[in-house]
């Protein structure tokens, strides 16, 4: 049975099935800085002093988090183009495909995972870090941009690191709707030529390889920043 | 339709929660023992779990597996197909979360400090002893709350099940949208039962936190 099978169609493919590798790529990087710009925000809003503010950022949160990422995904892909056409005003929503739609619904389902680690970190920076910085006179923005926040990136960044891996691998979701993604480029070539085997298999060892080297490259941070500290 | 679709997702997570706890807590032991082959065996299972996308293990489950072992073809013909789309969905989901699990199995024995290891050693108790009525007594209800949060995402996953056409909740979702071409009331119906679903466990397992905590520890409100 092994026998049969016939791995040069990895070879042949390989240009269309990095094509999709890259589409992952720019996923992970644009919903992993999107998702800690909007994270780090709502993290501010559900720590902020106006109730209306932490409640709303709270219940984005909670909500976010507790249905599956595959719902959002196809929420997200019949709402953007709704909003769209409301947001412009036009005739007809326009039509901007699962591909596009992808990096919305990754920045915004990102965000609220972001903004729990966010969230954490800010919290663990002590609170004469906070006095100190309006006993300077600098402003809730500046002491936030100056003081906490830098401290609470650093001290978090192996945290965000480990959850962009995550995203990595969620990324693959997209392939549902039908996206050349990395496996949904392999999944397009399994069915075009019968070797779904072959390229499962080869999907399954790539994100091991690079997963793998991501996260112990993670690890050596991680032991990194434990000894400044 | 969407309480069919209920039935089986609610049914495939607590099978595969059940794997996954007995799965989860052996590698998680294995993990804190003192054999570096079973350390080194644990830790493999955990990464090679970890770091391959799920609906990626789901699909080698469902064509790879059967493609390259005869005896399971065999069987994969002679049952019916939503057999074989629960029995992969199970131990998919059951082994993937088994790692999980066992990382926070291995963080909550290694958050005991090493006198109640020694302490059962001292009782004369074995080392299966030891684990059994000193260590992991301690070590599970220390981390009840990661648990919930991998109970939720356990429910959460087994939306993934779609992609090899288990006829779970999120199916049942999309085949009531294409129907009735009513999307958003689908979706918004899916979106409250999953919100319910989380809700539920969550609630549910911070009774079960408060019944078993520890009495001395932070958490503890007596």
């Amino acid at each position: 049975m092994i026998a049969d099978l016939d791995f040069s169609i990895v070879g042949r493919t390989l240009p269309y099935l990095t094509g999709g590798l890259q589409y992952t790529v720019q996923i992970t990087v644009v919903a992993a800085i999107g998702g800690t710009v909007f994270g780090t925000l709502l993290a501010m809003a559900r720590l902020s002093a106006l109730k209306p503010l932490a409640l709303a950022a709270a219940g984005y949160v909670n909500l976010m988090r507790s249905i599956p990422l595959l719902l959002v995904i196809f929420w997200f892909y019949f709402l953007v183009p709704v909003i769209l056409q409301s947001l412009t005003g036009a005739e007809r929503p326009p039509q901007i495909g699962a591909e596009r739609s992808a990096y919305i619904t990754f920045i915004m389902f990102e965000a609220a995972y972001f903004c729990e680690i966010m969230r954490a970190g800010i919290q663990s920076i002590p609170k004469g870090q906070a006095g100190a910085a309006s006993a300077l006179g600098l402003t809730y923005w500046r002491s936030m941009q100056l003081v906490i926040l830098p401290q609470a990136f650093r001290n978090m960044l192996p945290v965000l690191l480990t959850q962009t891996i995550i995203l990595f691998q969620d990324v693959s979701l997209v392939s549902l709707l039908n996206v050349t993604d990395f496996v949904g480029a392999a999944t397009k070539v399994a069915q075009r030529d019968s070797r779904v085997v072959e390229m499962y298999l080869f999907v399954a060892v790539v994100y091991l390889a690079l997963c793998w080297a991501l996260s112990s490259g993670v690890r050596r941070l991680q032991t990194k920043i434990a000894i400044i500290r | 339709m969407l309480a069919a679709g209920l039935q089986w997702t609610l049914i495939v997570a607590a099978l595969a929660w059940i794997a996954a706890f007995v799965l989860g807590s052996v590698i998680g032991v294995a993990r804190t023992t003192d054999r570096a082959w079973l350390v080194r065996l644990g830790n493999g299972y955990v990464e090679l779990f970890r770091n391959i996308p799920l609906i990626v293990q789901f699909f080698v489950w469902f064509f790879v597996v059967p493609g390259v072992i005869p005896p399971v073809k065999r069987w994969v013909v002679s049952v019916d197909p939503l057999t074989f789309q629960l029995v992969t969905s199970v131990v998919c989901l059951g082994l993937f979360t088994a790692a999980r699990l066992a990382e926070q199995v291995r963080a909550g024995i290694q958050s005991l400090a090493r006198g109640q290891r020694d302490a059962g050693y001292a009782l004369g108790l074995s080392q299966v002893q030891t684990y059994r009525y000193v260590l992991l007594p301690m070590a599970y209800r220390i981390i009840i709350p990661p648990l919930t949060s991998e109970l939720m995402n356990l429910i959460k996953n087994t939306a993934v099940a779609y992609s090899i056409g288990l006829t779970e909740l999120f199916f049942r979702t999309r085949e009531m949208g294409e129907m009735t071409f009513r999307y958003f009331e689908a979706f918004g119906a899916a979106t409250v039962i999953y919100a319910a679903i989380a809700f539920a466990s969550n609630r549910l397992m911070a009774l079960l936190e408060r019944r078993v905590a520890v009495p001395g520890y932070i958490g503890a409100h007596k």
